[in-house]
């Protein structure tokens, strides 16, 4: 029964908008010098360099209405198996994410910055937005990403003397060896 | 003064032992330690369709000073580790542990960095409750088998202490290494520790032999 | 060994009773103090049995006034976000749903329309009202875990009895519909595990109807009752551009004049189609996050009874082969149907790359699923964003000169639930 087994690859990714759609990503590509804008599964997406990531955050509080900064969180891409390609982005090993929700005009966006593994650092937004201290500690404790003039960067979840940042891919792993008491021995 | 004469009726004799155990098993004080998903279950035992009270456990103490039960009730992680370990030292002899759920029994669906494999490792346990969490007929259950031990067991159980107080675990790894997990400075200096008073030996024995 | 009378033996050896400065005990005066404004740095938590769980908060006090309040997190990290990366999207909702704890259905929500805009899967009308329906019985239980909670904080402690009372109704309810009391996993991507049980229609009205009697009677109970109102009237005061600049959402958020609430504001699943009001007040202070909190379970036992009268009927997940395991009757007699439910519950489906960002109004705020997918089975990067990670941040601004008396307050009313915020 052919109905019986799974389809595969049906889903493509989608073709990459060359002109923003979203008025506000417009505002941000004609604002910043190399920002890339890509739709998402319908939501708006900017890519930003990251010597403009603190900039952008009060240019989008300031100017553009937004009123919250809801998440600052980051992904490790050295282990994927396929990645997601933005034309005009040339793709590091860290991403770093935040997601700025408007109030009055009852929009998202979501700026991502490109950060190399060898210099792990990106500007703060603590000082534009009071939710980035928590999320961007966070960051810090789970990836190792330093922010540059946040002012408490310290480790947020995990036990102050820990070593490593847990989320990256080559850190701990997802799964440990199980310990019983008196077990006989190896198996 | 009239003698066991004018109580002719109303009068039991029995073991002290078993007197003791009764008292015991009848007023177990839990210590308040809820740590996640379980803590909520464990509250709902305490409230008034499960009522623990029927066993005389409602009184969810504080204070560990005041408790001679911890409900480990959730996942414990790296971080809260010691904390657990330094609230079991504060806790008064004789004391026991329910290991409530899977993620405190042995780490649960969660096999990674952030959680203790199995609450064990830093405390002796004395019941596991499965279930995830454990609902709260099973966490009864569990609770009632506790009653039964207190019923049956060792009067004058005390845990081996550690060499900086406190009660010590060994627990035999998979690898063939034995460690002393966890030990919170908080009992006396090492210099002072497990010097047996005779007097209670002597109270234990004539006990014992009663 | 001769025994100081400061001494004294216990069966873990003997332990130090002498006091640090004789002079006390013989009742001389007090040694001198350094300098005169003297602050004091208490810690609280993380095991204090009005923390809410493992929360920590170091504070320091200039007499009974607290000068500054810092919440220390941590205590219940449990590495879900990498456990994440090791399961399945099937699987993955096993994992979200213990977040949360006290609202586990909002998580495995997000959590699903998530995974379904990765495949731009789009579920049966009778998947999206079910879900609508458990997630409103779910917040009408979280409300009431805190109005239970909340009451038990401030000194009332009947309200433990009666919260868990009402509560303990309605996880009767979810566990006849669900099959569990707590983590379901019963939405999962592409619909919801299974088609509601018979009989539900009137269990679930007569929920709503004991529901419905409980709220009257803690409203009248406690509403204007006047020790209530003095512990909770003008206590942990918030302004709007606070709670905005820290990210507060949900009933934090609201209690400040600014109604914002998705389901209205963003509408998903069919919030459009059904008639209810959100709830918002001006004061910002304990009383009024209690009241939402109150009338919300109203709110919601009106939502759950439109959508019991306009329950649509048809398929309850989506008939996709490639989310959806096959109908049990055709495992028994099609080799290909057992391989492939096999395949699925092992390997799970692949999702195509993308990375997407979907957000639920949950009891205590925005709930946020951030998920990117590298082509694989199992996700590349799971990330939740708990409301009450960034709520917690309102603390300090409630508490600071403010009397530390009235923190419990303050903790209670915020609401946290610590496996989400340290996840």
């Amino acid at each position: 029964m052919p109905d019986d087994e799974p389809r595969e690859d049906e889903h493509k990714p989608e073709p990459v908008a060359d002109a923003p759609s979203d008025e506000v990503a417009a505002a941000l590509v004609a604002r910043f010098d190399g920002a890339v804008f890509h739709l998402s599964h319908g939501q708006p997406v900017v890519y930003l360099d990251r010597a403009q990531w603190a900039e952008a955050g009060v240019f989008l509080r300031d100017e553009q209405q937004f009123t919250m900064l809801l998440d600052v969180t980051a992904v490790d891409h050295l282990l994927d198996v396929e990645r997601l390609e933005v034309a005009g982005v040339s793709p590091e090993r860290y991403e770093v994410v935040a997601n700025y929700l408007s109030h009055p005009r009852n929009r998202r966006i979501r700026l991502i910055t490109e950060v190399p593994a060898d210099d792990v650092v990106v500007p703060s937004l603590a000082t534009t937005y009071g939710s980035a201290n928590f999320a961007e500690r966070e960051v810090y404790d789970l990836f190792g990403v330093t922010f540059d003039g946040h002012p408490d960067l310290e480790r947020i979840l995990m036990p102050d003397d820990w070593v490593g940042h847990p989320l990256r891919k080559d850190d701990s792993p997802a799964r440990v060896p199980v310990t019983f008491k008196e077990d006989p021995g190896p198996r | 003064m009239a003698g066991l004469e004018s109580i002719p009726h109303n009068f039991m004799t029995g073991r002290l032992e078993d007197l003791v155990r009764w008292a015991r098993r009848n007023s177990v004080f839990p210590a308040t330690f809820g740590l996640a998903c379980c803590a909520i279950e464990m509250m709902a035992t305490g409230a008034a369709h499960y009522d623990l009270a029927r066993f005389g456990m409602e009184v969810f103490r504080a204070s560990p000073r005041q408790a001679d039960l911890m409900i480990v009730a959730g996942r414990v992680s790296q971080k809260m580790a010691p904390v657990l370990r330094q609230v079991y030292d504060q806790m008064v002899e004789p004391k026991w542990v329910i290991s409530m759920g899977v993620c405190a029994s042995s780490g649960g669906m969660f096999n990674n960095y952030a959680i203790v494999q199995g609450v064990d490792q830093i405390v002796p346990v004395d019941v596991y409750v499965p279930g995830c969490p454990p609902g709260p007929e099973t966490l009864m259950h569990g609770i009632l088998q506790l009653h039964e031990q207190i019923k049956t067991g060792e009067l004058m159980k005390r845990r081996k202490a550690s060499p900086t107080g406190g009660a010590a675990i060994d627990v035999v790894q998979r690898d063939g290494v034995t460690f002393t997990p966890i030990a919170t400075p908080i009992g006396p200096p090492p210099d002072r520790v497990a010097e047996p008073e005779p007097a209670t030996d002597a109270a234990d024995a004539s006990v014992q032999s009663a | 060994m001769s025994l100081d009378p400061l001494e004294r033996q216990t069966d873990e050896g003997g332990q130090e009773l002498r006091a640090q400065h004789e002079l006390v005990i013989t009742g001389g005066p007090w040694p001198e103090l350094e300098g005169e404004s003297q602050t004091m740095i208490i810690n609280m938590g993380p095991q204090h049995p009005s923390t809410h769980g493992v929360l920590r908060i170091m504070m320091e006090l200039d007499g009974e006034t607290v000068v500054r309040a810092k919440p220390v997190v941590g205590y219940l990290h449990t590495g879900m976000e990498k456990t994440g990366e090791e399961l399945t999207y099937v699987q993955g909702a096993t994992n979200v749903t213990r977040m949360d704890y006290a609202s586990p259905l909002s998580n495995e929500l997000v959590w699903s329309l998530a995974v379904e805009q990765l495949l731009d899967v789009e579920v049966p009308e009778r998947a999206v009202w079910a879900r609508m329906m458990l997630v409103e019985l779910n917040r009408m239980s979280s409300h009431l875990l805190f109005q239970a909670s909340n009451g038990m904080d401030i000194g009332a402690v009947s309200m433990m009895l009666y919260g868990w009372r009402e509560r303990e109704e309605t996880l009767r309810l979810l566990e006849m519909i669900t099959g569990l009391r707590m983590n379901h996993n019963f939405i999962r991507p592409g619909g919801i595990a299974a088609d509601l049980p018979d009989g539900w229609q009137d269990e679930t009205l007569r929920v709503c109807d004991l529901v419905e009697e409980g709220i009257f009677e803690y409203d009248q109970l406690l509403t204007a009752n006047p020790i209530w109102l003095e512990r909770m009237v003008g206590v942990g005061v918030i302004t709007t551009e606070q709670a905005l600049s820290l990210g507060a959402t949900g009933p934090i958020l609201r209690s400040t004049g600014f109604a914002w609430d998705l389901r209205t504001a963003q509408p998903y699943l069919a919030y459009e189609d059904v008639d209810f009001d959100v709830i918002y007040t001006e004061n910002g202070d304990c009383f009024d996050r209690y009241r939402i909190r109150l009338y919300e379970i109203a709110e919601s036992v009106k939502i759950v009874r439109q959508c019991v009268e306009r329950m649509p009927r048809g398929d309850y997940r989506v008939q996709d082969k490639k989310v959806t395991p096959p109908p049990r009757a055709r495992i028994n007699e099609s080799m290909e149907a057992l391989i492939h439910h096999f395949k699925l519950f092992t390997e799970g489906f692949r999702v195509p790359a993308g990375e997407t960002y979907t957000a639920v109004e949950s009891p205590r705020g925005e709930i946020g699923c951030y998920l990117v997918s590298d082509g694989t089975g199992k996700p590349a990067r799971l990330h939740i964003r708990g409301p009450s990670f960034y709520n917690l941040g309102t603390m300090p601004p409630m508490m600071e000169d403010r009397l530390v008396a009235d923190a419990v307050a303050v903790i209670s009313s915020v609401d946290p639930i610590m496996g989400e915020v340290d996840r």
